[in-house]
């Protein structure tokens, strides 16, 4: 059992924490030719935008409600109604994602009530979907807004019936937010190497994977989950849940479908892999296929190949509570100590972590630990890069944003072959890192040309 | 080099069994060998003399793949980390350029990289072709002003074993004898201590870990005018012959520089180890004994409580993790017993110790150690190894990196002692090294999950 801690402090300092909005945001820009619409001021949206294109290094079609301060006072249910019709009218989305922020549900925004006054006066554009999410940025992080936006999705987009199975190859997959667009990508393979057809929710490997499209710069998402491939969810074999912060989405999903679930915390390093191979086998009624055997091999090769290093090696980690779950327990299966772990937010999984403590706080917090526990490196997003310096450990970067490393939104980091590719990257790292043993000079040294050599330096 | 010099070589004297098989120096059986040559055996022994250039005279073979590869470290000069080779050609050995071409290798060395000294090292081909090193060595030597030491070690000459013999001949005759020492410097005179000169012969400070015992020395009075020769200086090798002591560290094979240190001066010499508390100490012993000093006598035995105390209470913390445990060691020489001795320190049981390359004195030590009973492994066989291993209920293998790979994919935990490893285990502070290590090593959460069978394999 963890201990969940949360420092008494008032000042946050290197906030590790990235807001419920954008979360939300994140979710809908997995939904293909959707439009995400921040009900705030103009700001929000802004920040959001920069933030993601920045991690990404793609545009990211996002839109504001604008509230100013005339409306903030006197009510902005019109300037949502006026929003929604305006992006209708000029864009024809699949999806409008309308999602709060601290702003309007400070002011008692009740936007299930506004949508339906949309309904009632623009009923012309009734073919356009529309999701209402509330994700106060007073409560929670990027996880968890988008774990609420996954909950509004099923309840819109996925009938309720029992008609589970009637699509025997597919398998429906909830995915969290500790997933990159890359290893959407692996799962995507992983399942269809048991000839299976996943059907994701949302896709960011197909809308945020990073290429060059004909359409050029659109106002919509390009790519992405299908509503029309959203709404066959009941009629699915299984559905796969990865990220503990997915529960009631996927209770949602369960309840309205009666398609059955498994889930998990994470998929990075042997157990958790061996986990989800195993039950995909088992929906597939399969063996297990050669090519996931041999990467299974090459991981188990490369954990022997690094374990003399890991043992003892002490490792600070600073995320949103599923990524820092999922790496937790991969370094703890690796033998390597987490001797600071701290979290953005409180989350299901951290309870059940395997390691004493986890802090809820910012990365002053992972810092102050990292320091006194002497850790060798750091595992957190790019805000994390100057602390590290400051620690002088290396730090591998994981989770949001990564504004420093071109790529970083591609990397595949689960499965087989990405936790062999993590264990790598952290046993490098590691070994720059080690010390070694300082030279001795002798007494017997002095004012001989053994003393002269010193000032050149040691090799 | 002739027949009757390899005879020559082959007789020493001072090597308890040079009348009996030599198992330590017997020849290679086609199809059943592995371990170094001569050339390779030669190299190991003299590249660690840091402020000298180390030109390999051959093909790219020689050089190519054993250049950089040692952990010796230096508190100086890094010179001989640089890779030098002659890298002969077709058209070099069929016009019989092999010599001017190594004549002219020595001038580049000496003008980019001024080293203090040039060790020019015959290999297979140079050696079958004739080059005539000793008078390629003799004119490079007054042309530029620089010693050029030959050192004739062709590869099939014989074993690594024999090629350290040769290097330590080399220096006896082209190097000892050539330079005396610098006076103690009046900073490092202390009232009351007799400050008495010493070499050690056959430490090659891998990772720096004779560092952890080089202040130890200071401390009691005992200068080190050279170690043959980690961390070692040219001009240091020639004054070798003015010490008081020697100490043969590691292995029989340089037992001919002490022998002769011993004939032409009359410098007593004795063997000892550093690996373990109890060697250590009996190390530092050695030196009072021989040195006839009571205040130095007083001042070790002070010394060794001191540390042995401070040692043991260090090693607590890791007693429970190690009691016990069942090791099998297969490193040839004189690990095969110094390491024993440092075992069971640590409270493990050695089950079986290979003796590959150990002398017979060197099996006499294991006996004394272990009792008569213990199992030795002369068979180079990886497989039967592994299968002793598992025979024995060995817990951990502790071998040379060369055995790494065989003994980790076998499943069974492994530490490495050659020099490939990355961790100093030499002295009181090596000890507690070690056990870190090992504990890690047999404790590390990775083997269940190699062990356990893939989940869908269960049934």
């Amino acid at each position: 059992m963890t201990t969940v801690v949360t420092p008494n402090k008032a000042l946050t300092v290197d906030p590790l924490k990235v807001s419920q909005p954008m979360g939300a945001v994140l979710a809908l820009l997995g939904i293909d030719r959707s439009l995400p619409l921040e009900h705030g001021a103009q700001g929000c949206t802004a920040f959001s935008k920069v933030f993601f294109t920045r991690h990404f290094r793609e545009p990211i079609p996002l839109q504001t409600t604008a509230m100013d301060h005339s409306v903030t006072v006197m009510g902005a249910d019109a300037s949502v109604v006026t929003a929604l019709a305006t992006i209708a009218e000029n864009h024809h989305p699949d999806l409008i994602g309308l999602v709060t922020t601290g702003l309007s549900e400070t002011q008692g925004a009740d936007i299930l009530r506004t949508v339906r006054e949309f309904r009632l006066a623009y009923p012309h554009f009734s073919e356009v979907a529309v999701v209402a999410i509330n994700a106060p940025d007073t409560v929670g992080c990027l996880e968890s807004g988008y774990a609420l936006a996954l909950e509004a999705l099923v309840e819109e987009l996925v009938p309720v019936g029992r008609r589970a199975g009637q699509r025997p190859q597919q398998v429906n997959v909830l995915a969290g937010s500790l997933l990159t667009p890359g290893d959407i990508e692996v799962l995507g393979e992983w399942i269809a190497a048991f000839g299976l057809t996943p059907c994701f929710l949302p896709d960011l490997g197909s809308s945020l994977d990073g290429r060059l499209t004909p359409l050029g710069f659109s106002n919509l998402t390009v790519g992405g989950s299908r509503l029309a491939d959203i709404a066959t969810m009941g009629e699915a074999a299984a559905t796969l849940v990865i990220g503990p912060s997915l529960q009631r989405a996927a209770d949602r999903l369960r309840e309205r479908t009666g398609v059955p679930d498994y889930r998990f915390d994470g998929l990075l390093g042997l157990m958790a892999c061996d986990r989800f191979t195993a039950t995909l086998a088992a929906i597939a009624h399969r063996s297990v296929p050669e090519v996931i055997e041999r990467q299974r091999a090459q991981l188990l090769d490369a954990m022997v190949d690094g374990h003399l290093q890991f043992g003892g090696a002490r490792v600070g980690v600073a995320a949103d509570p599923d990524l820092l779950g999922m790496w937790v327990t991969f370094l703890s299966d690796l033998g390597i100590e987490t001797v600071a772990a701290v979290a953005a937010a409180r989350g299901d999984g951290l309870a059940r972590l395997p390691i004493e403590t986890v802090t809820v706080g910012d990365l002053e917090d992972l810092e102050t630990a990292a320091r006194a526990a002497g850790a060798q490196l750091i595992i957190a997003n790019s805000h994390a890069a100057e602390p590290a310096r400051r620690l002088r450990v290396p730090l591998l970067r994981a989770g949001f944003p990564l504004y420093d490393r071109l790529g970083a939104y591609a990397r595949r980091w689960v499965g087989y072959s990405g936790s062999r590719q993590a264990l790598f990257d952290i046993a490098n790292l590691l070994a720059e890192q080690r010390p070694g043993i300082a030279p001795h000079r002798s007494i017997y040294w002095n004012d001989t040309p053994r003393a002269a050599e010193w000032s050149v330096g040691a090799g | 080099m002739n027949a009757q010099e390899i005879q020559r070589l082959l007789d020493e004297p001072a090597c308890a069994h040079n009348q009996s098989a030599k198992s330590g120096c017997a020849k290679g059986k086609p199809g059943a060998t592995q371990g170094g040559c001569a050339f390779d055996g030669a190299q190991i022994a003299l590249l660690p003399i840091a402020d000298a250039a180390h030109i390999v005279h051959g093909p790219i073979g020689c050089a190519g793949s054993s250049w950089d590869a040692r952990g010796t470290r230096s508190s100086g000069p890094t010179l001989y980390r640089t890779g030098m080779t002659t890298d002969l050609s077709n058209i070099d050995v069929v016009m019989g350029r092999g010599e001017e071409r190594l004549f002219f290798s020595v001038k580049e060395a000496i003008e980019k990289y001024q080293p203090a000294a040039v060790f020019i090292y015959s290999t297979c081909v140079t050696a079958l072709q004739g080059d005539d090193l000793g008078a390629v060595a003799k004119a490079a030597s007054e042309r530029w002003g620089v010693p050029v030491v030959p050192v004739d070690c062709a590869g099939f000459y014989g074993g690594k074993n024999f090629g350290n013999r040769i290097a330590g001949d080399v220096l006896c005759r082209h190097v000892i004898g050539g330079r005396e020492p610098e006076p103690v410097p009046a900073s490092a005179q202390r009232p009351g201590v007799t400050v008495h000169d010493i070499n050690l012969i056959g430490e090659y400070n891998i990772v720096g870990e004779f560092w952890q015992v080089a202040p130890l020395f200071d401390e009691l009075g005992l200068r080190i005018l050279c170690t043959l020769s980690g961390d070692a200086r040219f001009r240091e090798v020639q004054w070798m012959h003015r010490a008081e002591v020697n100490m043969v560290v590691c292995s029989k094979a340089m037992l001919n520089v002490a022998r002769q240190l011993h004939e032409q001066y009359a410098t007593p010499y004795f063997e000892g180890s550093f690996y373990g508390i109890a060697d250590t100490s009996s190390a530092l012993r050695g030196f009072a004994r021989l040195l006839d000093d009571p205040a130095l006598t007083a001042r070790t035995e002070a010394l060794i409580a001191r540390e042995e105390a401070q040692t043991r209470a260090e090693l607590a913390r890791w007693a429970e993790r190690l009691t016990g445990k069942r090791a099998l060691i297969f490193s040839g020489g004189v690990k095969s017993w110094s390491i024993i001795s440092a075992l069971q320190d640590l409270g493990i049981t050695v089950v079986a110790s290979g003796t590959e390359k150990s002398t017979e004195e060197d099996r006499a030590r294991i006996r004394e150690l272990m009792g008569e009973e213990t199992r030795m492994i002369d068979d180079n066989d990886q497989a039967a190894l592994m299968a002793t291993c598992r025979d024995y209920g060995a817990d951990i293998l502790i071998a040379g990196g060369r055995y790494l790979q065989a003994a980790l994919k076998s499943g069974i935990p492994f530490l490495d002692i050659n020099h490939e490893r990355d961790f100093g285990y030499a002295g009181y502070s090596g000890i507690v090294e070690l056990a870190r290590q090992l504990a890690h090593a047999i404790s590390s959460p990775i083997w269940p999950q190699i062990h356990r069978p893939a989940p869908w394999r269960c049934h």
